[in-house]
């Protein structure tokens, strides 16, 4: 019995401790789990922080890497997305080649399509920078790729859960935080 | 307020815990703890030889009591000494606090002389662990540690003191210990869908592990109102008593037929704290094949992990056994009590001289109370198939790590949280001289642990493998040409000793041995090659088990 292998959006509410990435990625890594991007940043909370990761496996598997974080001292809490709507992006800056001045338009009129911004302006090659979903980023790349592309660098996806609730509890918007039974550590 | 140094607050914080008794070891980088130790009168230091004699003594202290066990030792090699004992007390939910000097903060990072990243080496063997940057965050990193250790599915906490830190002021309060012995009941949905299960049951059985050392009363009067037959592992030897006609013995690789072969055939498993270990559930896809699957566990992750469990159910091994009891209804199937009753007749019997014979002779006289260690290897599967425990926490064994040298400052450690009680190790001759330094520790201390060395001259674990699965390759288990004599090893420390070659020298021997007002040691000298049944081949399943010795293997 295997399950289909997907990939699967989590954001972790940390503690802003020391080694807190390392433990994370130390867990991930020795119990085998596949991720595909992770990114960190800091809240509007003092001393939370939030990741947000993209683990592949199947369904049983993410399950109980939830499980396994969720044991982590400072790891507050585990939100899988796939339980709730939720919005993610993702940024990308890449580097095209420019080869002469047609090249140039035509990769300007693409950029255009896909609301990419040029944030660097050389003789030999522009940088966009491009933000959207998973989708919309592999297909810039895509457009882009026969001209040749010099180097790029992605954030990893972020995500937040849609609508007035927040994920970091004891912190209150308009909504409630929503109540959940803690993980026993 | 007072104003103190880090170290006092370090020490007061212990024993405003009441953990006052503790294994170390000094050295550079921990001296101004163990100078402050000296103005701590009520503090028990326990030195030993070595530090992972420390630790395996704090376990075998945590393991014997349920209470926090503390260690300490320097940083670098001291530190690095105690990452054995810490993924051992991870695997087993030991509940330990370790504590480590580390070099002063300036110098962190710059490769000082005895430093090592403690807190990074032993990220992935501790429940939790801190580097502790200033004083003034001691005492509560302490308490926070201790509760950490308890809590919850418990386990081994790290807390790793720069030497400036422990010489700077603190002038704030001690925190008051947490109370102890929180409860997770399980959610009602949980138990109800577990009821119902079971009383779908014609087969059940029930197997309990190490996360219900706390609640035997619970799980003997859960199993005893159902009628269900209790299975043991390794780790639950005590929850349930071994006199209840209920009960089969232990399950897995060297498991007892009934247990075995009551897994195989149930139609219900009911599952309390354990993890369904590899040692256990032999090849997993074929385990318990017939049935279906209850699991109670504190840790979630546990759940799921390892078998399907069709009911899940969260909760401490108590409040579960309790909410399960409360909705009793008996089991009555004469059919498979008949098969159970047909499988428990199935055993070996040790009737020649062996390390069987020898562990038997041994087990057999112990009492309810007395507290029985092993180290690793056939005399520890030896011990745990033929000792009876009646109660929980008698039992002290390494079993998730299987840490050869465990056993004997295990013993230690818990006949000084015991003394009033008897404590028995049984050690191979291998493991024992793992960490036979300790000889120094019971004669510094007095500590009356038996110490039984069964020496069949070999690895014997690993031989028996060898010779069932490598073409009788003996390769790097023969002990026999450099063996010490070990009657003289514990001479040399002071320690009375006896030697048994037979089954005749054995009973007068073990008199002797168990009279001795001290700590004494006996060395059973059994024959070098006899195997351990039943057993299941590693990635065989455990229906394939093989019950005793094949032809042309050492019985
Ligand atoms: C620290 C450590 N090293 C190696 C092993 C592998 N091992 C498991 S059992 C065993 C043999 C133990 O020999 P002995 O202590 O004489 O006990 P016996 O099996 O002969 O009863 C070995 C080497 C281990 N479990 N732990
Ligand atoms: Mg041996």
């Amino acid at each position: 019995m295997s399950l289909p292998t997907s990939d699967f959006l989590l954001s972790l509410i940390v503690r802003d401790e020391p080694r807190v990435l390392t433990r994370v990625a130390s867990l991930i890594g020795r119990r085998g789990y596949n991720i595909k991007s992770l990114s960190v940043g800091t809240t509007e909370v003092a001393g939370v922080s939030r990741m947000t990761i993209v683990v592949s496996g199947d369904r049983s598997v993410v399950e109980n890497a939830i499980r396994q974080l969720e044991k982590l001292q400072d790891v507050i809490r585990v939100v899988d997305h796939a339980l709730e709507k939720f919005v993610d992006r993702e940024l990308v800056l890449v580097k095209v080649a420019i080869r002469s001045s047609e090249e140039r338009v035509e990769v300007r009129h693409i950029a255009d399509d896909f609301r990419a911004r040029i944030v660097d302006v050389g003789r030999h090659a522009l940088i966009f920078e491009v933000t959207g979903d998973e989708g919309k980023i592999t297909a810039f790349i895509e457009q882009m790729r026969p001209f040749g592309i010099l180097e790029t660098m992605r954030t990893g996806r972020v995500a937040l859960t849609r609508g007035s609730n927040a994920d970091v509890p004891g912190h209150v918007y308009a909504g409630e935080t929503r109540a959940l039974e803690p993980a026993v550590k | 307020m007072t104003t103190m140094t880090g170290a006092e607050a370090l020490w007061r914080t212990l024993v405003a815990h009441d953990l006052t008794t503790v294994f170390g070891y000094p050295g550079g980088a921990i001296m101004p703890v163990y100078d402050a130790l000296t103005a701590f009168p009520d503090v028990r230091h326990v030195l030993t030889r070595h530090e992972q004699g420390a630790i395996h003594a704090a376990e075998g202290w945590a393991k014997a009591t349920g209470h926090v066990g503390v260690c300490i030792a320097t940083s670098g090699p001291g530190a690095t000494n105690l990452v054995t004992g810490l993924a051992d007390a991870m695997l087993d939910s030991v509940p330990l606090v370790a504590i480590t000097g580390n070099v002063a903060r300036h110098l962190i990072g710059t490769d000082a002389f005895q430093e090592a990243d403690i807190t990074g080496i032993t990220l992935p063997v501790t429940k939790h662990n801190y580097l502790v940057k200033s004083a003034a965050d001691l005492p509560a990193v302490v308490a926070e540690a201790i509760h950490i250790a308890r809590s919850g599915r418990p386990g081994p906490v790290l807390i790793d003191i720069p030497k400036d830190v422990q010489l700077e002021a603190f002038d704030g309060e001690i925190p008051a210990p947490e109370p102890e012995g929180e409860r997770h009941e399980p959610s009602e949905e949980a138990v109800m869908a577990a009821v119902e299960l079971l009383r779908s049951a014609r087969r059940p059985v029930l197997m309990v592990g190490g996360g219900a050392q706390g609640a035997s009363r619970e799980i003997t009067e859960f199993a005893r109102a159902w009628n269900v037959p209790t299975i043991t592992t390794l780790m639950g030897l005590g929850v349930f008593p071994a006199s209840d006609p209920l009960w089969l013995g232990m399950p897995g690789m060297h498991g007892s037929v009934a247990a075995n072969r009551a897994i195989s055939g149930a139609d219900v498993l009911v599952g309390i704290g354990l993890r369904f270990d590899d040692r256990v559930t032999g090849r997993v896809r074929d385990f318990a094949p017939n049935a279906r699957i209850i699991h109670v566990d504190i840790d979630a992750a546990e759940i799921g992990k390892i078998v399907t469990t069709n009911v899940p159910v969260r909760g401490d091994a108590a409040s579960a056994a309790r909410a399960l009891t409360a909705h009793a209804r008996p089991f009555d199937h004469p059919e498979w009590n008949a098969e159970i009753q047909e499988w428990k007749g199935r055993f070996v019997r040790h009737e020649h001289w062996s390390a069987g014979y020898a562990v038997k002779a041994i087990t057999d006289r112990l009492g309810p109370d007395d507290i029985l260690a092993t180290d690793v290897g056939q005399h520890q599967m030896l011990s745990a198939q033929l000792a009876r425990f009646e109660k929980p926490r008698r039992w002290l064994t390494s079993g998730g790590l299987g840490t050869m040298g465990f056993g004997f400052p295990a013993a230690i450690g818990a006949a000084m949280a015991q003394p009033e009680v008897r404590t028995v190790v049984i050690a191979g001759d291998g493991g024992f001289q793992m960490t036979a330094q300790e000889l120094a520790t019971l004669t510094r201390y007095r500590v009356p642990v038996k110490i039984a060395v069964i020496n069949n001259s070999f690895l014997g674990m690993v031989r028996q493998w060898q010779e069932m699965f490598h073409g009788r390759r003996y390769s790097e288990v023969w002990l026999g040409d450099s063996n010490p004599d070990f009657v003289k090893l514990a001479g040399a420390y002071g320690i009375f000793g006896v030697r048994a070659e037979s089954a005749d020298e054995l009973p007068a021997a073990i008199d002797a041995w168990l009279a001795h007002d001290g700590p004494s040691l006996l060395e059973a000298v059994v024959p070098h090659e006899h195997g351990v049944f039943p057993m299941v081949p590693a990635g065989a399943s455990l229906s394939e088990m093989v019950e005793t010795a094949p032809e042309g293997v050492a019985k």
